[in-house]
């Protein structure tokens, strides 16, 4: 089996307006793969069911195997749409943290990733820029051996240098065990990187398929693509 | 080497057709051994899910061999390289030619544009 997570007919609503339905589709291991779709398209709650923190209201999801719960969250690593980590905390508290919970975090990559981001461990979160937060967060996300990534956003506040070089370390922590699921409006920036893209809108899977494939039938890039389709 | 990735077309295209010219401008030499999968998709910032599709289809074209256990080389057939710079001057020439031709030249004054400029370059 060579799947790493399925998602099979799922639904949710969210006081009676439907935010996902009947959602199919299989992601395989060693595949980057793009979650594109508009604002309000479900890219957050899809993201949010496959971490537990929704229940869908029919369907289901398998990771591995298994069901969303604790045994999933040892192998999915999940940058949410927000960050969680304390205020009070040092850069240097939060690897610690991560040491503590999760047992495939490996400090010597976030180590590395700080330096070259020449973040300070020893400062407070709380005197950290907006930016220096969200990169902090995806270091320690990144920073797994994890068989699944699931990352929200995760370039969105971050500055074009810095995103080369995050985009960089997706490539190189690259591996062939693992999936990268990755939720983002910045399609140019990344999707030389993907393998292939899954497209929302109002809640259903409008396209799925190999990036390549779409430059060779559309003629044009999966950026173009997403501004044709959603133009307003 | 340099990388010019664009996302028009299909990215291991790209890198097949960079690949190729960094072969004919002797980049990479015949028998050189070629940097791991990671490293070269890396240094191109794609996929190495690409770079490996890329390299799957010079393979087949035999410009690169792989060695099981040593990795991948640029072919040592001499013959063969100089097929593939045939072909690519050929594409830029029948390019060249039909620009030529969108401005409205004939074949007759494109070639003696070409006779005056080599010989202004050459000064």
């Amino acid at each position: 089996m060579n799947s790493i997570l399925q998602c099979e007919s799922l639904s949710k609503k969210f006081s009676g307006s439907a935010a996902l339905s009947n959602i199919n589709f299989t992601i395989e291991r060693g595949r980057i793969i793009g979650l594109l779709g508009p604002n309000g398209s479900g890219k957050t709650t899809l993201l949010k069911i496959i971490n537990g923190l929704l229940v869908p209201d029919t369907g289901k999801v398998q990771i591995s195997g298994m069901e969303p719960g604790i045994e999933t969250k040892k192998i999915v690593s999940y940058l949410p749409e927000r960050t969680y980590l304390a205020d009070w905390m040092k850069v240097s508290d939060t690897i610690d943290f991560f040491k503590d919970f999760y047992g495939d975090f490996d400090a010597k990559i976030a180590d590395d990733m700080l330096k070259r981001l020449k973040i300070d461990p020893n400062k407070k979160l709380k005197t950290l820029s907006k930016g220096t937060k969200e990169k902090v967060q995806l270091i320690l996300v990144m920073s797994r051996r994890a068989e699944l990534y699931c990352l929200d956003e995760p370039i969105g506040g971050v500055d074009p240098a810095s995103r080369d070089y995050i985009v960089n370390t997706i490539i190189t922590n690259y591996n062939e065990n693992a999936a990268v699921l990755i939720s983002t409006h910045l399609i140019a920036e990344i999707e030389n990187i993907l393998d292939e893209v899954i497209i929302l809108k109002d809640g259903t899977v409008i396209l799925h398929s190999s990036v390549d494939d779409i430059r060779t039938k559309e003629g044009k890039s999966i950026d173009s693509l997403f501004r044709e389709v959603f133009k307003c | 080497m340099q990388w010019d990735i664009n996302s028009e077309r299909p990215v291991y295209i790209q890198l097949i057709e960079q690949i190729q010219a960094s072969i004919i401008s002797g980049y990479f030499k015949p028998s050189d051994k070629l940097p791991s999968v990671r490293d070269l998709a890396a240094e191109a910032s794609v996929n190495p899910n690409t770079m490996q599709k890329a390299l799957a289809e010079l393979e087949r074209s035999g410009l690169i061999y792989s060695n099981r256990t040593s990795g991948r080389y640029i072919t040592s057939d001499l013959m063969l390289i100089k097929e593939l710079k045939g072909k690519s001057a050929k594409c830029l020439i029948i390019d060249f030619v039909e620009k030529m031709k969108q401005l409205g030249f004939e074949q007759e004054e494109v070639l003696t544009m070409i006779t005056e400029t080599i010989k202004e370059m050459g000064k």
